[in-house]
C-alpha cells in the first residue's frame, strides 16, 4: 500500500520569520496557488523528513491566534482544524516562535499545543535573540511546553537537520480525535498570564536589548524627518521604474519583433499567420513589455516589507490617511496598486476593520497602475510639446506627474466619499506590530519576484492571450467586400460595434478610435494601444517603437488636443480591467461591490472627460 | 500610593507599568487585536515614539519585548503606573 506523504503544517505569529524557515526547508520546490475560493496565497513545497522520508509542508499565514481577526488568519484555523476545502488536515505541525519575542508568541504555541496535535517548536531567531542580549533555554522551554523545541537560525540553515528528525518523530505520535473546535481556547487572560510567565522562567540572561532598531527607529519615526525620508524613498521608487525598465523593455521588443518575423517567415501569409502574428505575438507582446516595470515596483516593496520598513511607512502615513477615513494599514495596499490594482486589492486583507478594507478595495483601481502607462505615454508623446518649463522638469513629465497626482487625489476624494455615504462608519482603526529590522536575504527577495514574474506571465498567457485573439477575431470578420469605401475596421464587428457607442462617448469629445479602442481595453488597459494602432489600419506586425511612433504621429493629425485631454482624463479614472472587478468579487465575496465600482468609476471616467474636454473646446484647442 | 496616567500621555523612554484598561471603550475587534499584541493588565510599557507632524498620532509603544502602533484614542482607554524600580 502506498501512503500519501504525510502533510506538516508550519504556522506562527507574523514576523517570527515563518517564510523564511519554509524556504530554507522545501529549496525552490514551492507550489504557490490560491485556497479554492479564496485570495489567500497558499504555499506548499516538499521537504525531507530525518530519515529521507518525504513530507508536504504548507506554509500557513502568520496568526496572532486562532480566534480569527483577519481573513488571513480564518484560513490558518481552518486548515489546522481540517475545515479547510481542498487541504487535508495536517498530521503535524511545526509553530515557529521568534526567541527574542517569547512573551507573545508562546501565547499561540499553547493555543496550538491545546489541540493535542503532535507540535515542534522551532525556537527561531535565536541569533537575534543572542545579538540583543537574551539568553534562552530551549531545554527549560521544552519542559515547560512538554513538546520538542529545536533552536533554529533559518536564514542560516542552523538547526534544520534537528527539526527534520524531531518532525519525523513527531509524525509518527497519533493525530488528535474528537472535536477540535471544541478545544480552542481563544483569547483567555490566563493563556496570556501563562505565556508570560513561561517566557519569564526560560529567559536565563538579560542585558540591553534592541539598540539598533531603536536608533533607526528614532530617524525613520521622527515627526518631521520620517515623512521626509518617505517621500524621497517613494520618489526614488518611481523614477527607478522607469529608469532601470528602459534597457530590458528594449530587449523584450526586440525578440517580440524578431519572433514576429520568424513566424512571418515561416508560416504561409495569411488567415493563420495574421492571427499569430497581429493578434497573439502583438498582443501578449504589449503586455509582457511590462514585465520589467512591475518586477522593479515590486522588487521595492519587498524589501520594504523584509526589511520592516513598511510598517514604518504605514505608521507615518496613518494621520493622513485619518483624514480621508482610512488608516495606516491601507497604505500598503495602496501603494501596491501603482503597480496593480489586483496585488493590491489582495493586499487589503490585513485591514483589520472590514468597512475600511472595503473603500480601500474600491479606491484601489484609482492609483495609476503599470498598464495605463502605455496610454499615457503614448498619448503624451503625440500631443504634450517636449519642451522644458524649468530646470531639469521637462512639460511631458510634469503632465506624466499631473496624471499620477489626479489618480492620488481622485482615490483621497472618493475614499471619503465612500466613508462618509455608504460604508458610513464612525472612523478606522489603526493597532499593528512594528517589527524589528532585518537585512533582508537576497534568495527568499529573488524567490519572491520570480513568484510575481510568475503570477503576471501566466496573466499574459490566459486573459491577454484570449482578449489579444478575441479582439483580433473581431477586427477582421466579416471581410470589408471589395471596392467598399469603408475601412477593414470600420466594417469589421469590432467596427460595428464601435458605430454603436460613438454618439454615447461623442459628448465628451471621444472619436471612433476611441470608441473601438475602449472596449478590447477592458480585458487590458494596454490593449487600447493595440487597437488604435489596427484601427489606423497600420500594419502592426513589425517593430513596436515604429508602430508607437507611427501611431503617435498618426494621432496627433487626426485628433483634437482636446481629444487626447480627454482620452487621458479618462483613463485616470476608467475601471478598463476585467481581472481588477473579476478580482474585487472574489475579495468582497458579492456582485454588489464590482458592480458599484464598476458604476462609480465608468461616471467619475465620463465626468472627468467631459470636463476637460469641454473647458479645453473653450481655450481653443479644440 | 502610586499616580497614574494614561498610556497616550506617557512621557517619552520611561518604564511604566499597564494598570487598568477601559475595554467597555474599545471596540470588539480592536480589543481582541489589542490582546493578540500583548497589550493586558500588568504589562511592561514604555512609549518610544510620537507620530508625525502636528497631530503627534499614532504612537509607538513597547509592550513586553515587542513594539507597537496604537492610535492615542484606543491609548487612552489604557491606565498606566510608574515601574517600581
Amino acid at each position: 500500500m502506498t501512503k500519501m506523504p504525510p502533510v506538516i503544517a508550519l504556522v506562527g505569529n507574523p514576523n517570527a520569520g515563518k517564510t523564511a524557515l519554509f524556504n530554507a526547508l522545501t529549496g525552490a520546490r514551492q507550489k504557490v496557488a490560491n485556497y479554492p475560493g479564496v485570495t489567500v496565497e497558499r504555499k506548499a513545497g516538499r521537504m525531507a523528513l530525518g530519515d529521507g522520508r518525504p513530507a508536504e509542508l504548507v506554509d500557513l499565514p502568520g496568526a496572532y491566534s486562532l480566534v480569527p481577526d483577519s481573513l488571513d488568519e480564518e484560513v490558518t484555523r481552518n486548515v489546522v482544524l481540517g475545515q479547510q476545502p481542498g487541504q487535508r488536515r495536517p498530521e503535524a505541525l511545526i509553530v515557529v516562535v521568534d526567541a527574542g519575542n517569547l512573551d507573545n508568541h508562546l501565547r499561540f504555541t499553547l493555543e496550538i499545543i491545546a489541540l493535542g496535535f503532535p507540535v515542534v517548536v522551532a525556537l527561531n531567531m535565536i541569533d537575534l535573540a543572542e545579538r540583543d542580549g537574551l539568553t534562552v533555554s530551549s531545554e527549560a522551554l521544552a519542559d515547560q511546553l512538554g513538546v520538542p523545541v529545536i533552536e533554529t537560525v533559518a536564514v542560516r540553515k542552523r538547526g534544520l537537520e534537528e527539526l527534520r528528525e524531531a518532525i519525523g518523530t513527531a509524525v509518527t505520535a497519533p493525530e488528535p480525535q474528537g472535536d477540535l473546535a471544541a478545544k480552542l481556547i481563544g483569547d483567555r487572560k490566563d493563556i496570556s498570564d501563562r505565556a508570560r510567565d513561561i517566557a519569564r522562567s526560560v529567559v536565563l540572561n538579560e542585558t540591553g536589548g534592541r539598540q539598533w532598531t531603536r536608533r533607526l527607529d528614532a530617524v525613520l519615526l521622527h515627526p518631521l524627518a520620517g515623512p521626509i525620508i518617505l517621500f524621497a524613498l517613494l520618489f526614488v521608487m518611481f523614477q527607478a521604474v522607469f529608469a532601470w525598465s528602459d534597457a530590458p523593455i528594449g530587449w523584450i521588443e526586440g525578440a517580440m519583433e524578431w519572433l514576429g518575423a520568424l513566424v512571418s517567415s515561416v508560416l504561409p501569409g495569411g488567415l493563420f499567420q495574421s492571427l499569430v502574428v497581429d493578434g497573439i505575438i502583438a498582443g501578449v507582446g504589449s503586455v509582457v513589455v511590462f514585465l520589467p516595470q512591475i518586477l522593479i515596483l515590486f522588487f521595492f516593496i519587498l524589501i520594504l516589507e523584509a526589511t520592516g520598513y513598511m510598517t514604518r511607512a504605514a505608521f507615518v502615513m496613518d494621520r493622513l490617511m485619518a483624514y480621508v477615513g482610512l488608516s495606516g494599514h491601507s497604505f500598503i495596499p495602496l501603494l501596491s496598486s501603482f503597480a496593480c490594482a489586483i496585488p493590491g486589492i489582495m493586499a487589503t486583507r490585513s485591514v483589520m476593520d472590514q468597512k475600511e478594507r472595503l473603500t480601500t478595495i474600491l479606491v484601489a483601481p484609482l492609483m495609476t497602475c503599470a498598464a495605463r502607462l502605455p496610454v499615457y505615454t503614448v498619448i503624451i508623446g503625440a500631443f504634450i510639446p517636449a519642451q522644458s518649463v524649468g530646470p531639469g522638469v521637462g512639460l511631458q513629465g510634469l503632465v506624466l506627474f499631473g496624471l499620477y497626482l489626479a489618480g492620488i487625489v481622485g482615490a483621497m476624494l472618493a475614499a471619503l466619499a465612500i466613508r462618509k455615504g455608504i460604508t458610513k462608519s464612525s472612523g478606522s482603526s489603526f493597532l499593528m506590530e512594528m517589527p524589528r529590522f532585518q537585512m533582508p536575504r537576497l534568495r527568499d527577495l529573488a524567490l519572491g519576484l520570480w513568484q510575481r514574474a510568475w503570477v503576471f506571465l501566466r496573466r499574459a498567457g490566459t486573459i491577454i492571450f484570449a482578449a489579444s485573439v478575441i479582439l483580433w477575431a473581431l477586427l477582421s470578420f466579416p471581410n470589408v467586400p471589395e471596392g467598399s469605401d469603408m475601412s477593414q475596421a470600420e466594417y469589421s464587428v469590432a467596427g460595428r460595434i464601435a458605430g454603436t457607442i460613438e454618439p454615447v462617448v461623442r459628448p465628451i469629445g471621444f472619436n471612433k478610435d476611441i470608441a473601438l479602442a475602449i472596449i478590447p481595453a477592458m480585458a487590458a488597459r494596454e490593449v487600447a494601444v493595440s487597437a488604435l494602432a489596427t484601427a489606423n489600419a497600420i500594419d502592426d506586425s513589425g517593430d513596436e517603437d515604429a508602430v508607437a511612433q507611427t501611431l503617435g504621429q498618426r494621432l496627433a493629425g487626426a485628433w483634437s488636443l482636446a481629444t487626447a485631454l480627454a482620452f487621458l482624463a479618462w483613463f485616470v479614472f476608467a475601471p478598463q480591467c476585467i481581472s481588477t472587478i473579476a478580482v474585487t468579487k472574489r475579495e468582497t465575496n458579492s456582485w454588489r461591490w464590482p458592480i458599484f465600482m464598476t458604476v462609480y468609476l465608468f461616471a467619475l471616467a465620463y465626468i472627468a472627460a467631459g470636463i476637460t474636454y469641454w473647458t479645453a473646446v473653450y481655450f481653443g484647442l479644440g | 500610593m502610586p499616580w497614574l496616567m494614561k498610556l497616550d500621555k506617557l512621557p517619552l523612554r520611561e518604564k511604566w507599568r499597564v494598570a487598568a484598561i477601559d475595554w467597555s471603550l474599545i471596540p470588539d475587534s480592536e480589543g481582541h487585536r489589542l490582546r493578540s499584541l500583548g497589550m493586558d493588565e500588568g504589562v511592561a510599557v514604555e512609549a518610544l515614539h510620537r507620530g508625525v507632524m502636528l497631530a503627534r498620532d499614532p504612537l509607538a509603544i513597547r509592550v513586553g519585548r515587542m513594539t507597537i502602533a496604537i492610535r492615542r484614542k484606543v491609548a487612552a482607554q489604557i491606565t498606566c503606573q510608574p515601574e517600581q524600580a
